[in-house]
């Protein structure tokens, strides 16, 4: 009884450790990463190239889903809004639910699933594989060489990839509730530019900014502490299972950051 | 004639020291009061039995590990303590040959060698060019500048990661177990190009390593690490004649017969 008892705490205090302790050090690593990217040698070639992976090479898949999101926005809110006989509002509803919630959260999960991912596989394995102890050992900083280029292009594509999508998103909306079931064009349009102030424009950018910066900080952290995983990140399967983590992790992180941004803003 | 006890290269000034080094993982002491000197210009080879802890030596005298208690002092610096600028001058001098060669995948050759150059030097890039070439050419490799590491042999890897190492032209020069999974010709060639670098550059070596009785042509000082203590660093002729029952039993299980009765060895020609 009184074993298991002390056993019991034992297991929560080291819990507790390993947490506080893993906390810290992805709090440090943010630190390192933010003061890297703002003091001298500047990654401005490696940042243009993380820029393409992250944010041009995304182009397509925000294209897609900015653009069915938009349609099915229309075609729920066409019936819903036609119970009331207020078809006209179907442009501002559809504008605002993409440009405060939809467009932010569904863009960063689409880069979360393409290039997070791939961040944590990519870091994991050059870490698993000593390349990041080598990077060390040359007197090469792993946070400037590797992880800043990837801050930069998480915080500039994710507001650019963002607006994409609301746009494309705003078009398509436009594509189902005009062409298809009929809403007055200019009806559509005269009831966006009425009702969305500068105000929604600002809590979607505010959004896309903290999303980009939290998918490529989970993303990274979570392959460069590959080796403190509790899980054990060993090998093939420990990169996977870290990847896979941290899809989640990032995941449920912005959708909690977006709750609080709109709770806070408002 | 007399015995060779002493270094090659004389007087010798300290390159590196370890003083009463102690390190345990969750529990488990690995190093119990490491005490090594490594003088400047000299060969030492760390051996020992696998799991005793040599890696981990290797990776204080790195700064990668830092100790529970004691010093590291590498060219007069302690490691250990040493703030994050300080830490990265130490390293200008190091080059570091991997056990798993821990070349970046995802780059060519070319630019394997030439990330050294291009991250820590102001070289033009016609210069990087000049010294890459130059260091490829010194590890006999040509015509594999375009290629990326997985397309490379085992052996060639070696070669290509010790280039690397060396572009630099460091002052201490690090090789974990350099010559695992080489079959014979090849971890010979390894050998012959360091022996060929070294006398060429002049670089101190600890070379981590398993290949008893081998390794000791190359080396100047063997030091043995077990029970997490390194119990000699001398000279290869000293130590396979030590009394000391620890390195006796080491020499006897890696250069002695493997079973009993067995056929003794044929003569050499």
């Amino acid at each position: 009884m009184w074993y298991s008892m002390i056993n019991l705490l034992e297991k929560l205090g080291d819990y507790t450790l390993y947490y506080l302790e893993q906390a810290g050090r992805i709090g440090l690593f943010l630190v390192a990463c933010l003061w890297r990217m703002v003091t001298p040698p500047y990654q401005l070639f490696p940042a243009l190239r993380q820029i393409q992976f992250i944010g041009a090479r995304s182009f397509f898949v925000i294209f897609f889903t900015g653009g069915f999101t938009g349609m099915v926005l229309a075609l729920q809110g066409y019936y819903t809004l036609r119970k009331f006989g207020s078809e006209g509002l179907l442009g501002s509803a559809v504008a605002l639910s993409l440009i405060r919630e939809l467009g932010p959260v569904l863009a960063a999960l689409m880069v979360i699933g393409r290039a997070g991912s791939a961040m944590t596989a990519e870091i994991g394995i050059m870490r698993n594989s000593e390349q990041i102890d080598a990077l060390e050992c040359m007197a090469i900083d792993p946070c400037r060489y590797l992880m800043v280029p990837k801050f930069i292009a998480g915080i500039v594509s994710l507001p650019l990839l963002t607006m994409i999508f609301d746009m494309v998103g705003i078009l398509g909306g436009y594509l189902v509730g005009v062409t298809m079931l009929g809403v007055n064009g200019g009806t559509y349009f005269q009831g966006m530019y009425s009702s969305v102030v500068w105000n929604d424009i600002e809590m979607g950018l505010v959004k896309s900014l903290v999303f980009g910066l939290l998918l490529v900080w989970i993303a990274t952290a979570k392959g460069y502490f590959l080796h403190w995983e509790r899980s054990g990140g060993f090998g093939a399967e420990g990169v996977s299972r870290t990847t896979t983590s941290a899809v989640v992790l990032a995941s449920v992180t912005v959708l909690v950051w977006d709750y609080l941004i709109s709770a806070l803003m408002l | 004639m007399p015995e060779q006890t002493t270094t090659r290269f004389a007087p010798a000034r300290v390159a590196i020291e370890l003083i009463d080094v102690h390190k345990s993982f969750g529990g488990q002491k690995v190093l119990n009061g490491v005490n090594l000197q490594v003088e400047e210009g000299t060969t030492t080879v760390i051996v020992g039995a696998s799991g005793q802890g040599k890696s981990v030596v290797l990776k204080h005298m790195l700064g990668l590990l830092k100790p529970d208690s004691g010093q590291v002092r590498v060219l007069g610096d302690d490691i250990a303590t040493a703030k994050a600028r300080q830490l990265k001058s130490i390293r200008k001098d190091f080059g570091v040959l991997f056990q798993n060669v821990a070349l970046f995948d995802s780059m060519t050759i070319y630019d394997n060698v030439a990330l050294p150059l291009r991250e820590r030097t102001d070289a033009s890039e016609a210069e990087v060019r000049a010294n890459v070439e130059a260091k490829l050419a010194m590890m006999d490799l040509r015509g594999v500048n375009d290629k990326y590491p997985a397309q490379l042999s085992g052996g060639m890897q070696k070669r290509v990661g010790l280039a690397r190492a060396l572009v630099l032209d460091p002052k201490i020069v690090f090789f974990d177990e350099p010559t695992t999974g080489l079959d014979v010709l090849k971890s010979n060639e390894i050998y012959r190009l360091f022996h060929d670098t070294q006398a060429a550059l002049g670089y101190t070596a600890v070379i981590v390593s398993h290949d008893v009785p081998k390794i000791f042509k190359l080396s100047d000082r063997v030091a043995l690490l077990a029970e997490g203590v390194i119990q000699s660093s001398i000279s290869p002729e000293e130590f396979q004649r030590s009394e000391n029952p620890l390195i006796r039993y080491f020499v006897e299980t890696t250069m002695g017969p493997i079973y009993s009765g067995e056929k003794e060895e044929p003569a050499p020609l």
